[in-house]
Formats: C-alpha cells, sequence, structure tokens
C-alpha cells in the first residue's frame, strides 16, 4: 500500500460511542494536576479515500469536576460562559496516519467563541469487531493549549505573587467510533 | 423597559456612593429603570445555621430585588483597601447555593467613589473579583471617581465627564442585557 494513500480508518461515516469515550482536560493547579471532563460530547469522523476529517464538541453545561461550587464556576462567565458559548467544538480537515498507529492532526478548537489552530498529536486503533458485531476503532488525541489564547483567563495569585493555575491545559479525547447501525453500549 | 438595581457599598444617607446611583439613574436614558436598592444595612451577618428556609425577610428581599432586574450596578467606596464588609457579607448572602445564585450569569458593572485621590479603584477590582467568582457576567470597566466631596453638591452631581462615563456604564449594561435576551430568544 502507498503510504499516501494510508488513511486512519476504512472509509466512511464512523459515529461516536459516546458511552465509552471521554474529553478531559488536565491543569497544572497548586501543587499538582487537576483534573476534570465533560459528560455530553459528540463527535463525527467521516473517511474518504485519502483523508479523515473529524468534527466534535463537548456542552459546557456537562463540565465535570468534583465539586458542584467548583463546577458552577467552571460554566460561569470567570471561566468557559456556559450560556454564552454552551459548546466547545473541534475540527480536522485532515487528520494523517503517520505509521504505527501515530495520527498527526492539524486541527482549529474554539473555546469560548475564539477559535485556533492547535495541533494535536495522537493514536488510532487497528479496526476491530466488537462482540456485537459492530465494527470499530478508538481514536485518542492529545493537545497542549494556553488557555489564555481562548480568553480564560482566570487565576488567584499565591502568596508568593506567583499564579496557583497554569495557563498550559492539556486536553485528552479518548474516542471509541463505530460504523452507524451497530450496537453502541 | 430595562431593569437595572443600584447598590451602593455606603449606608450613610448622603453617601457620595449613593449620590453617584442618583446621577446614574438620571443619566439613564428613557428606557432604562435604575431603582437604588435601600435595605443593605438590614441583612444579618452570614450565618450558615441562619440560611434556611424561609431566609431572612431581609435577604429575601435583596434576592428577590437582584432577580426581578435585568442587571445591577454596584458603587462602592473604599475601605483599608477593600469593599465594606456590608456589602461582602451581603454578596454572600446572595451567592448561596453557588450554583443557582441569582447573580450567576447577571450582567453587573462596578463604580466607585472615594474622598481620596485614587477613587476606589482597589475595592472596584475587589468587587468584580468577588462578582465573578459568584459566577457574575462582570463587565470590564472602571470607573474610578476620586475627591468624591468635590464632585456633587447638595448630592448632586457636577462633574459632566463623570456623568458622560456613568451613560457609558448604563449603555454597556443595557447592551449586556440584551446580548443576553438575543441568546435565550435563539434558544
Amino acid at each position: 500500500m502507498n503510504a499516501a494513500t494510508l488513511t486512519i480508518a476504512p472509509a466512511g461515516t464512523w459515529s461516536l460511542d459516546s458511552v465509552h469515550s471521554s474529553v478531559d482536560f488536565e491543569v497544572s493547579y497548586l501543587a499538582g494536576q487537576f483534573k476534570g471532563g465533560f459528560d455530553e460530547i459528540g463527535a463525527d469522523l467521516t473517511v474518504d479515500a485519502d483523508r479523515a476529517r473529524l468534527e466534535g464538541n463537548a456542552k459546557v453545561a456537562s463540565v465535570d469536576v468534583k465539586d458542584e461550587n467548583l463546577t458552577a464556576h467552571l460554566q460561569a462567565p470567570d471561566f468557559f460562559d456556559a450560556e454564552q458559548y454552551p459548546e466547545l467544538r473541534f475540527t480536522a480537515e485532515d487528520i494523517r496516519l503517520d505509521g504505527d498507529g501515530q495520527v498527526s492532526v492539524a486541527g482549529e478548537l474554539t473555546i469560548k467563541g475564539v477559535t485556533k489552530p492547535v495541533t494535536v498529536t495522537g493514536t488510532v486503533t487497528a479496526p476491530m469487531v466488537d462482540p456485537y458485531g459492530t465494527e470499530r476503532i478508538g481514536l485518542n488525541l492529545t493537545t497542549k493549549i494556553d488557555r489564555t489564547d481562548f480568553g480564560v483567563n482566570w487565576n488567584n495569585p499565591l502568596p508568593n505573587g506567583d499564579p496557583s493555575l497554569a495557563n498550559d491545559v492539556t486536553i485528552l479525547a479518548e474516542l471509541q467510533f463505530v460504523k452507524p447501525g451497530g450496537e453502541t453500549n | 423597559m430595562t431593569q437595572i438595581l443600584g447598590i451602593s457599598g455606603s449606608l450613610r444617607r448622603d453617601s457620595h456612593n449613593t449620590n453617584l446611583l442618583r446621577a446614574a439613574a438620571e443619566a439613564a436614558g428613557p428606557d432604562v429603570e435604575l431603582e437604588i436598592y435601600d435595605g443593605l444595612k438590614e441583612i444579618p451577618p452570614y450565618d450558615e445555621d441562619d440560611d434556611l428556609h424561609p431566609r431572612p425577610a431581609s435577604v429575601a428581599r435583596l434576592v428577590d430585588a437582584i432577580a426581578d432586574a435585568d442587571a445591577v450596578l454596584f458603587a462602592t467606596p473604599e475601605y483599608n483597601s477593600s469593599i465594606p464588609g456590608q456589602l461582602k457579607n451581603a454578596i454572600d448572602w446572595v451567592s448561596r447555593p453557588v450554583a443557582t445564585n441569582v447573580l450567576r450569569n447577571k450582567p453587573v458593572a462596578v463604580v466607585g467613589a472615594s474622598t481620596g485621590a485614587f477613587g476606589a479603584v482597589w475595592a472596584q477590582a475587589e468587587l468584580r473579583k468577588v462578582l465573578a467568582a459568584v459566577g457574575a457576567r462582570v463587565l470590564d470597566l472602571e470607573l474610578p471617581v476620586p475627591h468624591a466631596h468635590t464632585r456633587f453638591e447638595d448630592g448632586a452631581l457636577t462633574d459632566d465627564e463623570i456623568r458622560a462615563r456613568l451613560d457609558d456604564a448604563i449603555q454597556a449594561l443595557a447592551g449586556e442585557i440584551r446580548a443576553r435576551q438575543d441568546i435565550h430568544s435563539v434558544a
């Protein structure tokens, strides 16, 4: 097979199995890594002869952390502003297989109404058939962004004057896609 | 008619900050009604043991007034580099529970007057921080009124530049209110 025509999955439209997928974030806060995620996510993966396209979204109102007051703060204008910007979006017009299951993705991320190009790395699994006869792949993507590029600027200074919350945020999407018509749960 | 609630952080009768809100009410156009809240002094100290249903009447009245308003304009003096305790105490009451409090997503703006040279800029910054923390839609504006005792005569604002900036603040709040209405009418 010619490397130029390698695609990440068999051609077709793939739907997200949202139950077995997650979109999470990690950011350095105080003395460690703070982690959270989004419960309501959606994505479509379209694979044609020479490229794959991904469109995904996460509902800000579904942000999930361990404290309801913090959840409320993350939805507030101080952070994601769920009322005005209810969705985070990611689109990639060209997802390439670099070999050995590694993928590189040039895409655009939209947070709080600001759209910026981001570079995403990740892996894709070989297609498999699950116990219900549905064809399925796993796509794991990671990017690191500066949240202040997207207007998410909240901080609180430490006693020494340093910020308590880092600007760099890692976003991890662990996605399973199925061919429509199959069982998804 | 756009309804804006004015809350002064200063309790005294001849407060420059309350006068500033009166001037804002006059500067507001015919489409905006700015009502000045007069019950801040009655709010008891926040105590979770007292935060029961029904809540103290003075607290319920403030919560209702904020809920009924499209936006809130705060005018704060500066006490020891920060906001007055009673104003913070009132916001602490209103902020509970955080996830559903009436200031959440409410457009708010902060102005401030002081008799000193800086016009309560630290207090305004502190108040914006507190309001953002409780989930309000805090406008990115500052209106310091320094040497406040020289800018009012018999309670009436005599400074046209301040009056114009008050009008700008009201217009900014009105714009934010319209933006919210657009979101909700689409949704």
